[in-house]
């Protein structure tokens, strides 16, 4: 595997990343501004929203539990998978149960934290992905590289010879985004026809009544839920709420955070299977619960990260993210809300990377609607990551003598005094360096500015005497 | 003025300032005197932001609780920079969360300000003649991020421009937007860094700005030190806000030798 920083390398030198993230760049900053000063006053806004995310997670258990008697009460059934692995098989036996062959599926990121797609590849069963973005990706055989636009990564060029490559529609005209769409619609609209069982996500799941809450821009979701006689849901247990006021707290942040849309197009409300007077909807209800480390970040230092609503507006706004886009991250979370959540999720080392890869702007911070401590979380990783061994011993050995010299100010005064007219002198009066010994990160790209010669200490001190 | 009326500042002048581009540091006593301070400048090393960010909170904590103690005989801490001012002010209270010193940590922290902010909310009502007048310049402020996030430093330096350099910022895009230093970040992640700092320049060039100010000098070393790579025709010069404030303009910008003045 190689690196975040070799993986850097590839996505400044690929121009149609480059392209596509510069499209959408302000386009989320300005649109989701333009939300925030029309639903007045926005702050009071994000503070319920995260006070009613602190609530739903410190009773987490209780709620769980309420929410799985309301599922049932409601004719639905609650698994319960404690890995990906779990979830995969409880899906694939429901699935099985149903002698399923096909299944649409709406867009869900518990579902690619699994791998389900090539789970169910693998058993046999064919996932069709009904949301455009990861019905895009689908075809060109990759991850999301965005929790909400999960083809942001590609141009229109790109979909455009993607789609003549894969449908076999003969001569046609692909040349406006309008084309494309009608033509995606039209694809996946057979899907959705002969599907035997219908997958989706839930951004929220609602205790009080044991509802899950989709939204979408497309229609999809409901597409998927109500059309095929199986509706299962793969969702994880940080998406408790407990009562439907909760939930309208989050779905008033949600979708302004995330694409500057007061409200999305469609919010739909999903309490068990079809009852004898509704007119449509399925008749098995599943709801399939990851816990994946959730649990044990709960009791951890880490525990505001559960709070994320998934909104996308804190790599919307990170100016690394922006930079190398999110396949760089090699995660399904990427971008600042990835940088935390991979490592903790998927306990691999090479993830310490993530937290490691951020200036520490602190734009995440400002612009979460849940107002999660990013960078506050980030740090802790980065002591984390340092507590278990593994960070560089040359990094650790510089900042202990730092540290050391630095808890011995007249000694640190005196040395870096005497180094810094050294290089003074060194210097011969040139007002920058093009390179520097152990600074070729920096000079790589920078000049140095030199140094004026002594130090403000220094210089301080012979004053006063002079003065006395 | 009586002595007994004044101001007691102990100045934080903060690690590159003290060693890179002392000259800062001269302007800030400049500015402080003027503004009714008696200004201290106790031995001083870091104030441990580096090693914070790091990953090192136990190292750190030794570097904090030295400059509480070294920094207590005075009214206020001024400080040249919003990265240590914020690393100071939202940090440290963090640092000692779980340690009996945290309410003379916290009280101790009241008493910090980033410059620009001091000049405007505590001392700054004798500030009322121009020290240069940069009418004639354009000019434009990058708002570095933890002065911009911890410390909501926006429209101080701002105010500050105008009341003592005659001069009205012309905002750039993306100003609040990071310029690629962050710490041990840009030797680190070059690459992304250097992206992050062309841009910068990039809207600064676009804003016809002369001369670009901030508020950290590790953010203008970045800024300035990229600006003199690309070597564009179009110059630009880079200070820190206190120069300009206190009007030493004969003091080459930073990376600039005499002779290019």
């Amino acid at each position: 595997m190689r690196d975040f920083i070799a993986r850097t390398g590839d996505a400044l030198a690929d121009t149609n990343l480059q392209t596509a993230l510069a499209k959408t760049r302000s386009g989320f900053v300005n649109k989701r501004l333009d939300a925030m000063q029309h639903a007045g006053n926005f702050e009071a806004l994000r503070d319920k929203a995260q006070t009613a995310r602190q609530q739903a997670l410190k009773d987490l258990d209780i709620y769980l539990l309420h929410f799985e008697q309301k599922v049932i009460e409601a004719g639905g059934h609650v698994h319960w998978a404690s890995t990906p692995e779990e979830m995969r098989e409880i899906v694939i036996s429901l699935c099985a149960k149903e002698n399923a062959r096909r299944v649409t599926k709406g867009k869900s990121m518990v579902g690619e934290e699994v791998y389900l797609n090539e789970a169910l590849e693998e058993a046999g069963i064919e996932p069709l992905e009904t949301d455009l973005g990861e019905y895009i990706i689908q075809l060109a055989k990759e991850k999301p590289s965005h929790i909400v636009v999960p083809a942001l990564h590609k141009t229109r060029e790109q979909i455009k010879a993607l789609f003549l490559g894969q449908h076999a529609l003969g001569e046609r005209e692909l040349d406006e985004v309008e084309n494309i769409v009608n033509e995606a619609r039209a694809v996946i609209r057979e899907h959705f026809l002969s599907a035997d069982i219908g997958i989706t996500g839930a951004n929220l799941l609602i205790a009080e009544t044991g509802t899950a809450v989709v939204v979408t821009n497309e229609g999809n979701g409901d597409l998927t839920a109500t059309l095929p006689k199986t509706h299962i849901i793969t969702s994880a247990i940080d998406k408790i709420i407990p009562t439907w006021d909760d939930a309208s707290a989050i779905i008033r942040v949600l979708a302004r955070s995330a694409t500057g849309q007061n409200i999305t197009a469609y919010t739909s409300f999903f309490t068990g299977p079809k009852k004898s007077k509704d007119q449509d909807g399925p008749d098995n209800f599943h709801i399939v619960l990851l816990d994946n480390n959730r649990s044990a970040i709960l009791g951890s230092e880490y525990k505001e990260m559960l709070q994320c609503i998934r909104c996308g507006a804190c790599m919307n706004h990170c100016p690394v993210y922006q930079t190398v886009g999110g396949h760089t991250y090699n995660s399904v979370y990427p971008g600042p809300m990835g940088a935390v959540l991979t490592p903790l999720l998927f306990k691999d080392k090479t993830h310490y990377q993530l937290p490691n890869a951020s200036s520490f702007c602190g734009r995440c911070e400002s612009v979460c609607p849940v107002k999660i401590p990013l960078p506050g979380l980030m740090r802790k990783l980065r002591n984390q990551e340092q507590k278990e061994g593994l960070k560089n011993k040359t990094g650790i050995w510089l900042n202990n003598l730092f540290c050391w010299l630095a808890s011995k100010p007249k000694l640190y005064t005196s040395l870096t005094h005497i180094a810094i007219s050294s290089f003074g002198i060194l210097s011969m009066g040139r007002a920058k360096f093009s390179s520097l010994p152990f600074l070729g990160g920096w000079t790589k790209h920078r000049d140095f500015p030199a140094p004026q010669g002594s130090s403000f200490q220094a210089q301080w001190r012979k004053r006063q005497t002079n003065d006395k | 003025m009586n002595e007994a009326e004044k101001f007691n500042v102990g100045l934080f002048v903060t690690c590159p300032v003290d060693l890179i581009r002392p000259s800062i540091g001269f302007s800030t006593v400049k500015l402080l005197e003027q503004a009714n301070c008696k200004v201290g400048v106790p031995v001083q090393s870091c104030c441990g932001q580096v090693a914070y960010n790091n990953g090192d909170p136990e190292g750190t904590i030794k570097l904090a609780w030295q400059i509480v103690e070294d920094f207590s005989p005075y009214d206020y801490i001024v400080i040249p920079s919003g990265s240590c001012g914020g690393m100071i002010k939202m940090h440290y209270p963090e640092l000692f969360a779980s340690d009996p010193r945290l309410e003379q940590v916290k009280t101790f922290c009241t008493k910090v300000y980033e410059l620009t902010t001091f000049l405007t909310e505590i001392a700054g009502r004798n500030l009322d003649t121009l020290n240069c007048d940069l009418s004639d310049k354009t000019i434009t402020y990058h708002d570095s991020c933890a002065g911009l996030r911890e410390l909501n430093i926006k429209q101080q330096p701002r105010q500050l421009l105008k009341q003592l350099a005659n001069v009205n910022v012309k905002e750039m895009q993306n100003t609040e937007e990071c310029c690629g230093f962050g710490g041990t970040f840009c030797v680190k992640f070059p690459e992304i860094s250097n992206r992050m700092v062309s841009d910068k320049i990039a809207n600064a060039h676009d804003a016809q700005a002369e001369l670009l100010l901030g508020g950290d000098l590790s953010c203008l070393l970045n800024i300035a030190g990229k600006a003199q790579r690309q070597n564009s025709s179009k110059k630009i010069e880079v200070r820190h806000v206190a120069e300009v404030l206190a009007g030493d303009m004969h003091i080459p910008a930073i990376g600039e030798s005499e002779n290019t003045q």
